[in-house]
């Protein structure tokens, strides 16, 4: 299980505090997924989980270990993110990308082995993008791409999967699609997946648990139908919504005052 | 797991083809077979090796020529893939990021002014400070933006340049004159003595960096995402920048200034087999050493006199970089 605990966060020249004590759990073949308008500390939490930030206060423990002040070799074999701009460096094959997530795995003055290409074509057969493989991954499409990260970010074998706004840049079709596979792969292989969205109807859909979150505070906590209602959205985004049942699936419907 | 194309071999053995074609082409005629046959002698000396005015024409004046640009090209080309792949920027070169200039300071005080001093570890030092200071300068908010460093890169190169030609003009004439056709680069003055001086220098520098290659790919990904990966990247980039400002110093200190090679070669190997720098990497190499002995041959035997070689890569460096430019258009900018 993943533990966040009084996480406190302020930039370096900041005022404020970004984060106002922080605190939930993730747990192990589910899928967490963060909440919260832009400038709520979305980000935020999500940089310092990553180790990206560093937290004036406050722990990230894992199975009971404290895993905030690793050093980024050792990080990178408990945490696997998934980034959410990533802008295209060189050509690389995909196959290529994908074994960028094995560098934690091998020694500083050595290539990858045979067993770090095993791992790294697993990971692809994982996401499904085989018939990807030799092709370049800056000429794929958006949706083909994220894949390519998720199975970068599973050959790295750790643990904690980390998504930061898996389908922010994808078309409708393959926000469905990856959130699907993240779905799949977190129950298949265990891990603890958090991520941040934007659209609370994807995560009413695809998440086991929700954290809203707004200005450093966690609002609300828990399974997505008791986070994600009427009256936290109205009070964290300000607008009015409403909740609809249909057949067992709750959607919710902005409702447009003109 | 690799298919190996013709290409990849072609490359690797081109420059003993370039080597080979540099030393029976000159002002005394030699013909090829000759070549290998006194070069064969030499390694196995049992086929005896008559005392022949060619003997002395190969073995001392054009073999080591032609190995000192090979190495003088392996260091150019082999830190201007690595600085590429760190800075995930295909136009930067040791030449833009200011390393030549600030290692060409360091030479010029070391001749006019110090020359207790080894040259070379001048060199060394004022080349490693300008390319931190590029560095620093454009590393805004933990990551160095493309376009940022290029400017930086210029903005420290033109005051490196600066601050030679104020060497150049304080330093006394018989100096002067040494210094300025040394800047214009030239392998002229090679003999046995500076090869073993640059061998030993650009080896050190461009070992580690043959060894760290496949680490250059998550680097080439960005701070952030490098970090993820498990890259220690505050200390990884220390260890290839510093690596290829030794190799970048010492070839200027032998050879002086010459640009393009650092930027052309890379460019034109990653065209032809791609970018994983697994490849990249030592293709790049052989391929910086090959292209630097060709345009060493064709300075020396252009005209009767020999042109600087750093003039005959600027000329074939500017068309090539507008040709990028024009053709390449996004693809070759990297977005």
């Amino acid at each position: 299980m993943l533990e966040v605990k009084g996480l406190q966060f302020r930039h370096h020249h900041g005022e404020d505090d970004i984060l106002k004590g922080i605190a939930f759990g993730a747990n192990m073949g589910q899928i967490t997924t963060i909440l919260g308008p832009n400038g709520s500390g979305k980000t935020t939490v999500f940089k310092c989980i990553a180790g990206l930030w560093k937290p004036q206060r406050g722990e990230i423990l894992f199975g009971n270990k404290n895993i905030s002040n690793l050093p980024c070799e050792k990080r990178a074999k408990m945490l696997a993110i998934v980034p959410q701009e990533h802008e295209p460096s060189f050509a690389y094959s995909v196959l290529d990308a994908v074994l960028m997530g094995r560098v934690s795995h091998v020694g500083v003055f050595s290539s990858p082995s045979k067993y770090d290409y095993l791992k790294a074509e697993e990971a692809i057969e994982t996401v499904g993008i085989a018939h990807l493989k030799e092709k370049a991954y800056t000429k794929i499409s958006g949706g083909e791409r994220q894949l390519v990260l998720i199975a970068r970010a599973l050959a790295q074998e750790a643990p904690i999967l980390l998504l930061d706004e898996p389908t922010s840049h994808l078309d409708f079709r393959n926000q469905l699609l990856v959130l699907g596979k993240v779905r799949g792969i977190a129950r298949e292989k265990e891990l603890t997946v958090l991520m941040t969205l934007h659209d609370p109807n994807l995560a009413m859909l695809f998440s086991d648990k929700a954290v809203m979150i707004n200005e450093g505070h966690i609002v609300s906590n828990g399974v997505p139908q008791s986070v994600i209602t009427e009256d936290n959205l109205r009070k964290v985004y300000g607008i009015n919504v409403s909740i609809i049942n249909w057949n067992g699936a709750r959607v919710i419907y902005p409702r447009i005052d003109s | 797991m690799k298919t190996k194309s013709p290409i990849y071999l072609l490359i690797l053995i081109s420059p003993f083809l370039a080597g080979w074609i540099a030393i029976f082409i000159g002002a005394y005629n030699v013909s090829p077979f000759m070549v290998l046959k006194v070069i064969a002698g030499e390694i196995a000396p049992f086929f005896g090796n008559p005392d022949i005015p060619e003997r002395a024409i190969i073995l001392d004046i054009r073999l080591p020529r032609v190995i000192l640009a090979g190495l003088v090209g392996i260091a150019l080309s082999g830190s201007g893939v690595t600085l590429q792949g760190i800075f995930r920027n295909p136009l930067v070169d040791p030449f833009i990021l200011g390393i030549s200039a600030g290692a060409a300071l360091g030479c010029a005080l070391s001749v006019g002014f110090f020359p207790e001093a080894p040259i070379q570890i001048m060199a060394f030092i004022f080349g490693t400070i300008a390319v931190v200071l590029t560095y620093t300068v454009a590393r805004t908010q933990g990551e160095v933006s493309r376009l940022p460093l290029i400017l930086t890169g210029v903005i420290i190169s033109a005051f490196f340049t600066a601050m030679v030609s104020i060497v150049k003009f304080l330093v006394d004439p018989h100096k002067l004159q040494s210094i300025v056709f040394w800047l214009m680069g030239s392998f002229s003055l090679a003999d046995w003595n500076l090869v073993k001086i640059a061998g030993a220098g650009i080896i050190a520098g461009v070992l580690p960096i043959f060894l760290m290659r496949w680490r250059l790919n998550a680097m080439s990904m960005g701070e952030d995402e490098a970090k993820a990966l498990g890259v220690n990247v505050k200390r990884e980039r220390i260890i290839f920048i510093g690596a290829s400002s030794l190799a970048v110093s010492i070839a200027v200190s032998v050879s002086g200034i010459i640009g393009w090679v650092g930027l052309m070669v890379p460019h034109l190997v990653r065209m032809l087999i791609g970018p994983d720098h697994r490849s990249l990497v030592p293709l790049s190499m052989a391929g910086g050493a090959a292209f630097m002995i060709f345009a060493d041959t064709i300075a020396r035997n252009l005209t009767a006199l020999d042109i600087p070689v750093g003039i005959i890569t600027a000329i074939t460096g500017a068309p090539f970089f507008i040709y990028l430019m024009k053709k390449g258009g996004k693809e070759s900018w990297g977005r």
